[in-house]
């Protein structure tokens, strides 16, 4: 019957389906099983099975956000359970995400945020227009061990440089990796600023996450 | 070096890609969405505009709803022609409907340079050595801003970039680098040094300013006020969108065109709404995003239909189109390069979009490659030709030297042919040599488009600037920079 369930749980993910992944995991609370299991054991499932799917090039894009979007809304399903049981999911990080001063474009980094949560990790997206002080505030409120910053114009990628001399000045750069992103950012601006790592997709960024807080 | 631009005129090619049914049903589903979904125009001043003239505006979510009307009457007062003037009058440009015309494209941050072959950071230098480029090529008939001059500061940058255009060219400067009110008032000023003045800069706008849009449904709010700023000084704007299917944009080509149709009629109202008959255009570069990775294509079949399809819709608003044709996604001058090309520049000409954005670029108009420019500038001459058509008369037909020649001999002594030959295309890029010279050399179009490029930038002298507006455009960049 349990492991019924956590075959619905992994299809919902497959199948993109929000309203299912809910329903199932009300239905879990209601049969008194671990939500911490109904995550490893139901929805990731489905999230890896979507993301090798993708891998061999027989899944899209849309379906991989669909994908994080269902074990999103499954996991904030469960949260008040696991409260109430005092559980926490292992996490491989906490990321701070913004597009920078001056900068409406965040597409990219919204796309980046939900693989980055499906993937695994816990994020924390300031939005768009975010001023370096908010940024640097955030990273310190929720203890991030990582930073994504997006701009989409060159006159806004200066503030990428910005937030990276903030938190050189508090010495927090060694306990917070700064990754950057959009259109304009190239490997020389990389260097220039001194960010420790961009990527030119949402893939690439989870596959960068991963290796910025040393899960591979 | 020649002071004739080339471009596409009375052509003899024609499609229909919509039907006025189709084009029709596109426009109400815009209104709808308009109306019933909303548009984002995050600026104060714009979203004033909006409640005086009775829009419904959520002042928190900057979210205006207006009423199919509204935008129908207010689209009633843009001019359907006027002129992208030039520094040199003799290369003034009419937006008349018949004329395609193509500029460099824009704004790239990346060069492969021209004498290293390496690729590197885009500078002032680089704005300054294309418009030069640019300025000799028949092709070329006007200026985008093609890389940023990313060795100059944020705040002026724009500024930076079209003086070393106007110091590097005669011709049209159409800028879609400039979106904040301070740098548009700036740019409106050194366009009157050139123009003669501001009442003289609105007969003649030798500058026009582009804003893109911010899809799904949005604007930029700097943008906003720019392109106020640049209608109330009679300066040419237009709102472009890049609205791209699956990410920006819905899946399917349909909706796709109708969300960006909405952020552009809806941007264009608000500019008429505020200075009725302000000079107004079209823009866009819709494409569809890559099924694994999301990005932006810049090429592929929806690109090529979005190219024919855009003209009809500004042609159904009677304003001219500012159209993102070329722009590859390829990493080099490549074969893919040519498809992508070739076909979205032919897509948008056969429909007569006005102005083609345009010459130079790779990688999704990031990496400039003056090697591309120079090919580029033969698709459109490919194309120029071949939209003139088989024209067919008497003289063509050529029955004299048929009869002439007769059976089994040969027309290349021919009057006739002397007299028509050099109506025949003559590619610069093309290899047509025999198999052994090439064998012997394996170069390639790619190594003469380079050679030509840096044939021009050694010796090609544009019109100076007068040294006095020169000297007056630094003390207007300088005084903002010292604010």
């Amino acid at each position: 019957m349990t492991e019924e369930l956590f075959k619905k749980m992994a299809q919902s993910v497959l199948d993109g389906d929000s309203d299912a992944a809910v329903t199932l995991a009300k239905q879990a609370v209601e049969s008194d099983i671990d939500p911490l299991d109904a995550i490893t054991k139901g929805y990731v499932v489905g999230v890896n099975q979507v993301g090798e799917s993708f891998a061999k090039g027989d899944a899209f894009l849309p379906e991989l956000v669909m994908a994080g979007e269902a074990m999103k809304a499954a996991v904030s399903a469960l949260e008040p359970e696991m409260k109430k049981r005092g559980s926490k999911r292992t996490m491989l990080g906490k990321v701070v995400l913004a597009t920078v001063e001056g900068d409406i474009h965040e597409i990219g980094k919204s796309l980046v945020g939900t693989m980055l949560s499906a993937s695994g990790f816990e994020v924390f997206d300031l939005g768009v227009d975010v001023p370096a002080a908010k940024i640097i505030a955030k990273v310190q409120e929720v203890d991030a061990n990582l930073v994504g910053l997006s701009a989409l114009l060159t006159t806004t990628m200066v503030k990428q440089k910005e937030v990276i001399d903030e938190l050189d000045k508090l010495g927090l750069r060694r306990k917070v990796k700064v990754m950057v992103g959009g259109a304009p950012v190239t490997r020389d601006w990389v260097q220039k600023i001194e960010a420790d790592g961009y990527s030119e997709d949402a893939i690439g960024a989870v596959a960068l996450a991963k290796q910025l807080v040393g899960v591979i | 070096m020649p002071k004739t631009i080339k471009s596409i005129t009375n052509p003899k090619l024609r499609m229909e890609i919509l039907s006025t049914a189709e084009i029709k049903k596109i426009h109400e589903a815009t209104l709808w969405i308009i109306e019933k979904v909303g548009v984002r125009f995050p600026s104060k001043r714009a979203l004033d505009i909006w409640a005086a003239n009775g829009a419904d505006v959520d002042a928190d979510k900057m979210i205006v709803r207006v009423k199919g009307e509204l935008i129908e009457k207010a689209l009633k007062s843009c001019p359907a022609v006027y002129p992208l003037a030039a520094r040199d009058p003799q290369q003034d440009l009419p937006l008349d409907g018949n004329h395609v015309y193509v500029g460099t494209d824009g704004c790239g941050v990346e060069v492969i340079d021209i004498q290293s072959g390496k690729r590197r950071t885009s500078c002032l230098q680089d704005v300054a050595d294309i418009s030069r480029i640019a300025d000799a090529t028949e092709e070329v008939a006007f200026h985008w801003v093609p890389v940023s001059a990313q060795d100059m500061p944020a705040g002026t940058r724009g500024l930076h970039e079209i003086h070393a255009i106007w110091k590097n060219s005669s011709k049209h400067v159409q800028t879609e680098s400039i979106y904040n009110e301070q740098e548009a008032r700036a740019a409106v000023e050194m366009a009157a040094l050139i123009a003669g003045g501001r009442e003289n800069l609105r007969k003649r706008p030798v500058l026009s300013l582009m804003q893109c849009s911010a899809p799904p449904l949005g604007h930029d709010g700097g943008s906003l006020e720019a392109a106020l700023v640049a209608a109330e000084y009679g300066l040419p704007t237009g709102f472009m969108t890049m609205a791209a299917n699956l990410t920006t944009g819905p899946a399917t080509l349909a909706g796709n065109l109708a969300v960006g149709n909405a952020e552009v009629i809806a941007g264009t109202a608000l500019i008429q709404l505020a200075f009725p008959g302000a000079p107004v255009f079209y823009a866009a570069a819709q494409t569809a995003s890559d099924l694994r990775s999301g990005a932006y294509t810049g090429g592929g079949p929806e690109d090529f239909l979005y190219g024919a399809a855009t003209n009809v819709l500004a042609d159904f608003y009677r304003i001219p189109l500012s159209m993102g044709s070329f722009a590859t996604g390829a990493k080099e001058p490549n074969w893919q390069a040519g498809i992508d090309n070739s076909l979205s520049t032919f897509m948008a000409s056969i429909v007569m979009s006005d102005m083609l954005l345009g010459v130079g670029f790779l990688h999704g108009s990031r990496i400039w490659s003056f090697a591309e420019m120079m090919m580029d500038c033969e698709i459109f001459s490919i194309i120029h030709k071949m939209m003139q058509g088989i024209v067919v008369d008497d003289e063509t037909l050529a029955l004299d030297a048929i009869a002439a020649v007769g059976p089994g001999g040969n027309f290349l002594s021919q009057k006739h042919t002397l007299q028509h030959m050099r109506e025949l295309f003559l590619p610069q890029f093309m290899d047509r040599r025999p198999y052994t010279e090439w064998e012997s050399k394996k170069d390639d179009g790619r190594d003469w488009a380079l050679a030509k490029a840096r044939r021009i930038l050694e010796t090609h002298q544009p019109d100076p600037l007068d040294k006095g507006i020169d000297a007056e455009m630094a003390r207007i960049i300088a005084s903002l920079e010292k604010q």
